[in-house]
């Protein structure tokens, strides 16, 4: 298995990144190889000294992924670039790629200088350094958190040292079939977080996937679950605005959350990947009684991102919210939206997707609500607005509502714009520069949602559009 | 003397001219007034002067304090001195006075120069209260849900915080009640000085009982066809339009 790799791993590295120079230390010890067979997954359990259980798991996944289609029939035929057989289904340690940080592209370092990323996490993010030691910021907050009673581990400690917390849901909200991408996590997944809050417990500080850190977090098949007991809460950050460098072409991530009685879990993301990264995720949330899901997602990178976090209003007065931006520029295709699926009665479910097209962009909202007969006294809100930039930007919309029975409501706004040039023209008039004046706008449209996201990251979000702006104007 | 220095100025809108060998010179320290009826040219003059890219200039220079700047973008001319009050100030929703003020007083600063957020909100403030405007509106998307009245206050807002050389003010009263035509006139008089050349366009000659020019123009047909003191203007609400078809325009023609 390991002889061929050599030449397979200067072949991926040729395909998969545009920019820079990665190297690869070789260890072949650890060394899965590409593509992906039964014994891959045998290779990762092994490695990972997991239950019979989830080894089975995996190997049903496996079996499901390769029976199903690339769902090229409904989404983009640029799926068809993805070649399963050249990608790293499992990186261990050993084998993460690095550079030196002369080698790291100019723009890329700009960009770190202009969000103002700090030094340490420069190296991490760039690929310089394969891991980010925030040991001691995390271990302050573990202790902290370990006092509440809240577990907050990754997948595989989850599933063996907690598993009779975690195993009852895992895999429920979203069953291994439910798409191929869903299927193809649940055979290869690795990194992730799996939480829980113990009944009546609120944390104040949000969690996030960064104070754990580790090669495998930043990886390409992560798996999260977040369980918040009757009455909990919790508010968990992933992602962050400066470009994450990678080498892998394929991500593909599986959320799921479950939110008992009463209990509140806000989950936000803020993706900005390198563009030659197909990230292709799938996000759900199980909402109880009087419970809410709140999904807050702004996805600024990436060749293509197909995400469509959803809820499913299953108890209740349960209340499910998916607020989203959405930034696509040259080469880029954001097809995200939301799912809303009304289960019980006097539930009520909030969409607001804002999307941004700039260059040659493309970005595509495909909203599901689902609110069937039998069901009384259920809301669903959607507004959707795009913003087109240039002549040759794109946008497309496609609603999927399916509303019956008495004593419900919808409503359906959706609005398509460009930036108008009277608006242009009143800000240069006050010497603001065309590109200056570009970004405002762009900031001003999607200002009612950045200021949804903790602090840190609309400070971010705004400077990353100023930047995105000044390339695309003239 | 520096002034803004109109010279033969021709323009067109699409294929038709408006402004026909317009010639006007506003000197720093004086406030210029030009009356004209619909269609004279007047909400032309100002936008061709700021750089709209719907108006044509097919001859003629504009010099401010001698630098040409037709060859200008619109920024750069505002960034040169240049302040346009617009007749209908747009919206721009999500963005907020402060930051929208901040940005344009930022734009006139070099690499690595900041502005100083307490010195900002502080001249900010005092300006606002100069205009009794509720100091809430600072955060309230510029001109966004905001009345006429409201929008020619904000313009006036501006035009105190950018402190330009020149300020031309396209019909700031039209739209405006007793009292905020009172209080806007109070922030234009309030930036009188040495320093700035106004030319204030309007339609009526109620405005400038406020705000008193030291020369009037009157404008027909995209030209100036008579210039005089302010009592220009009360002849001019004497006699109505008529007066100026019937004998300032030929007068001028031959």
């Amino acid at each position: 298995m390991s002889i061929e790799t050599d030449t397979a791993t200067a072949n991926q590295i040729a395909i998969d990144r545009e920019k820079g120079n990665f190297r690869y230390d070789t260890d072949y010890a650890f060394d899965a190889g590409v593509g992906l067979r039964p014994a891959t997954i045998d290779y990762i359990a092994d490695v990972k000294g997991e239950e019979p259980w989830v080894r089975e798991f995996r190997h049903k996944a496996l079996k499901i992924f390769e029976s199903k289609p690339m769902p090229t029939h409904w989404a983009t035929k640029d799926l068809e670039a993805i070649d399963f057989s050249k990608i790293r289904y499992y990186l261990s340690q050993g084998q993460k790629p690095s550079r030196t940080w002369d080698e790291v592209p100019a723009d890329i370092k700009k960009t770190f200088e202009r969000l103002g990323i700090p030094e340490q996490e420069r190296k991490f993010l760039a690929g310089v350094e394969a891991q980010f030691d925030s040991e001691a910021a995390y271990s302050r907050m573990k202790e902290g958190l370990s006092k509440l009673g809240v577990i907050f581990v990754g997948p595989t400690e989850g599933l063996k040292d907690h598993a009779e917390i975690f195993r009852p849901w895992f895999g429920k909200v979203i069953p291994t079939s439910d798409n191929k991408f869903s299927a193809l996590n649940s055979a290869v997944f690795s990194g992730g977080s799996f939480i829980y809050v113990p009944k009546g417990v609120k944390v104040k500080q949000p969690l996030q996937a960064y104070f754990r850190i580790n090669a495998e977090n930043f990886g390409q098949f992560e798996r999260t679950l977040i369980i918040a007991d009757e009455g909990a809460e919790v508010t968990y950050m992933e992602g962050c605005t400066a470009p994450k460098f990678e080498t892998a072409t394929l991500h593909s991530a599986v959320v799921e959350l479950v939110a008992l009685k009463g209990a509140k879990i806000q989950y936000i993301t803020v993706q900005n990947w390198s563009n030659n990264v197909f990230n292709l995720v799938t996000k759900r949330g199980l909402a109880h009684e009087e419970a809410e899901i709140r999904w807050i997602d702004c996805n600024i990178g990436s060749r293509l991102t197909m995400k469509y976090p959803g809820v499913i209003l299953k108890g209740r007065k349960a209340r499910g919210e998916v607020l989203s931006i959405a930034l696509a520029g040259d080469g880029q295709h954001q097809d995200t939206g939301a799912k809303m699926i009304h289960a019980a009665d006097e539930t009520s479910s909030n969409i607001i997707a804002k999307s941004i097209s700039v260059g040659k962009g493309r970005s595509t909202y495909r909203g599901l609500v689902q609110i069937p007969k039998h069901l009384k006294n259920c809301k669903n809100n959607t507004e959707c607005d795009a913003l087109l930039i240039n002549a040759n930007s794109r946008t497309d919309t496609y609603p999927a509502i399916t509303v019956r029975g008495e004593g419900n409501s919808v409503q359906h706004e959706a609005s398509v714009s460009k930036v108008s040039a009277e608006q242009i023209f009143y800000m240069r008039s006050r010497g603001l520069s065309e590109a200056a004046a570009m970004s405002l706008s762009v900031n001003g449209f999607i200002n009612d949602l950045v200021r949804e996201f903790p602090m840190e990251y609309s400070v971010e979000l705004k400077r990353l559009i100023e930047l995105e702006m000044e390339g695309s104007v003239g | 003397m520096p002034s803004l220095d109109i010279r033969n100025l021709s323009a067109n809108i699409g294929d038709k001219q408006i402004l026909k060998d317009f010639t006007l010179s506003i000197p720093k320290g004086e406030v210029h007034a030009i009356m004209g009826p619909n269609g004279a040219g007047k909400s032309t003059l100002a936008k061709t002067l700021a750089g709209h890219e719907d108006y044509t200039v097919t001859g003629g220079e504009v010099f401010l304090d001698g630098q040409p700047i037709l060859g200008l973008e619109a920024d750069a001319r505002a960034r040169l001195g240049l302040f346009l009050a617009f007749q209908y100030p747009c919206e721009i929703p999500g963005v907020s006075i402060a930051n929208f003020l901040r940005a344009a007083l930022q734009a006139r600063l070099g690499e690595g120069q900041e502005i100083v957020a307490t010195q900002f909100y502080k001249k900010l403030h005092e300006k606002m209260d100069q205009l009794k405007m509720d100091r809430k509106f600072t955060a309230r998307g510029l001109n966004e849900g905001f009345s006429g009245g409201e929008r020619k206050r904000c313009e006036i807002l501006q035009m105190m915080m950018l402190e330009p050389a020149y300020a031309v003010m396209d019909e700031t009263d039209s739209g405006l009640d007793i009292d905020a035509l009172k209080i806007v006139a109070q922030g234009v008089n309030l930036m009188r000085g040495p320093n700035l050349g106004v030319l204030v366009i309007t339609h009526y000659q109620r405005l400038l009982d406020y705000i008193v020019p030291d020369v009037v123009h009157v404008m027909w047909d995209g030209r100036i066809v008579k210039s005089g003191g302010k009592e220009l203007a009360f002849e001019l609400e004497a006699k109505g339009y008529d007066w100026v078809s019937k004998e300032l325009a030929p007068a001028i023609a031959k």
